[in-house]
């Protein structure tokens, strides 16, 4: 079951499930945990400190929105101390001109703002708030800050017709970085699928402009592309292997080895109020289950690309097949693969862009 | 390799030196690069006050017994390779 257990290299602490916008492809769980659960500053504090000293470099703070903390600028001189690079996941609102500067001057290295599409109207559909403008204003601010920035724009068949305008946006920005990212079929992304999911000629269309764009800004701009992995022919190493590199830290203070891993029924998640987080990468249930090889079926088991791969994500792979230990779905090599095949079939051929939204997504229903 | 000799490369916004388990590293977004040896002396000496030329001659005499003109392309291809990663700029 197991092997001697890697350092961690990165800590994704979610600080909170509060949220001023409510995706439609939310990654969160749909019970969230409530404010009076979140985690103590101090909590935060010692965290930030037992993962540097397992090896973590990198420490993402997300949430839901981690600006809605108050104590934000403190957890970020708590982890700069503790010696972590420190990269903020948000979506620019709450803030102001004067809490970037408290931000910065408290030691942010990178300030990473997600974009739901080029396009306001759409934009602030997808997340049911009045959002884009606000993201535009701190793209300005970000001008004049020496933080690093990247733009994350998440893609769906609803706003590929946006790419032109989405990279525009980045150009006239101080960003260096930016993700092109498909909606991964998680969460509330897996309820409203049928609607996300590109066509494939979309998706061959998209793959010619970010070559072209690459190109084009190599040196200005490094752009990363995600496809959907329903696409793919083999799956993703995802979270570069389970209990591998990545541990997450939820608002209340369980330690998982990914955002998804909560929908593996039977899997005990242990909290960091009660143990270290040593204790917890080195022996915890949790992250020993899918670690290394020993829990592969075939065709993983013998496969020549499990060291590669690791057989993909075992979230995907319970919530298509019912059992986590299989190989993911997606991998051409799988049995279950004409599962994948299914859903891609029944993609309508026109992507639909056109048409108004559907009145039909899955919205959470969080009071924020 | 085309590089203006006069330029001062500087770390970009996002990117600086970090350590880790007792090594050096360049802490970048969503990446981090181990430093030893000449990419250490390398990295640390992007400052945005060292010109290119200066960078290029400090080296030389820190590694004397290697061929001048092979000590000089390395440094230009990482150097040149760190700024297409963003984690250069080259100030005039």
């Amino acid at each position: 079951m197991t092997g001697p257990s890697p350092n961690p290299l990165a800590l994704i602490a979610e600080l909170t499930h509060r949220c001023p916008l409510h995706c439609v492809y939310c990654s969160n769980p749909a019970e969230l945990t409530a404010r009076a659960d979140e985690l103590r500053t101090e909590t935060w504090f010692r965290v930030f400190r037992e993962a540097a000293t397992l090896g973590v470099m990198q420490l993402d703070l997300t949430g839901g929105e981690p600006l809605t903390r108050t104590d934000l600028c403190s957890m970020i001189e708590a982890a700069r101390a503790a010696n972590l690079y420190v990269n903020l996941i948000t979506s620019g609102l709450p803030l102001d001109e004067r809490r970037l500067d408290e931000l910065v001057a408290a030691g942010l290295d990178h300030f990473q703002l997600s974009f739901q599409g080029a396009r306001e109207e759409s934009a602030n559909e997808i997340c049911s708030t009045k959002a884009h403008a606000q993201k535009l204003r701190v793209l300005e601010w970000l001008k004049s800050r020496r933080v690093g920035v990247t733009l994350n724009f998440v893609l769906h068949r609803k706003n590929l017709d946006q790419l032109d305008e989405m990279l525009a946006i980045a150009e006239n920005s101080c960003a260096s970085r930016v993700e092109f990212a498909h909606v991964q079929y998680y969460g509330w992304a897996f309820a409203n699928r049928e609607q996300l999911l590109p066509t494939r000629d979309q998706l061959a269309q998209s793959l010619e402009f970010f070559k072209r764009a690459q190109e084009r800004l190599l040196g200005k701009i490094r752009i990363e592309y995600v496809v959907p992995d329903y696409y793919a022919k083999f799956p993703k190493p995802c979270m570069g292997g389970w209990g591998r590199k990545v541990m997450l830290i939820t608002p209340s203070g369980y330690a998982m080895p990914c955002h998804a891993a909560g929908v593996i029924p039977g899997l005990q998640f242990e909290n960091v109020q009660e143990k270290s987080l040593r204790e917890i990468w080195e022996s915890s249930e949790a992250f020993q289950k899918f670690r290394g090889e020993d829990w592969m079926q075939e065709p993983c088991k013998s496969c020549d690309r499990r060291a590669q791969d690791f057989g993909g994500c075992r979230c995907q792979a319970l919530m298509l097949t019912g059992s986590a230990a299989s190989t993911d779905p997606v991998c051409s090599l799988s049995p279950n693969r004409s599962k994948i095949d299914a859903i891609l079939a029944a993609i309508p051929e026109s992507p639909q862009i056109a048409e108004p939204f559907p009145a039909s997504w899955l919205y959470r229903r969080n009071s924020a | 390799m085309s590089l203006d000799q006069n330029l001062r490369p500087q770390l970009a916004p996002g990117c600086r030196l970090g350590e880790n388990q007792g090594l050096k590293v360049l802490l970048m977004p969503e990446r981090a690069l181990r430093l030893s040896g000449p990419s250490l002396e390398i990295v640390t000496r992007c400052d945005g006050k060292h010109s290119i030329a200066q960078l290029v001659s400090e080296l030389q005499k820190l590694y004397s017994k290697a061929q001048p003109k092979k000590v000089e392309d390395d440094i230009l291809g990482y150097l040149q390779l760190l700024h297409d990663q963003r984690a250069l700029d080259f100030a005039p």
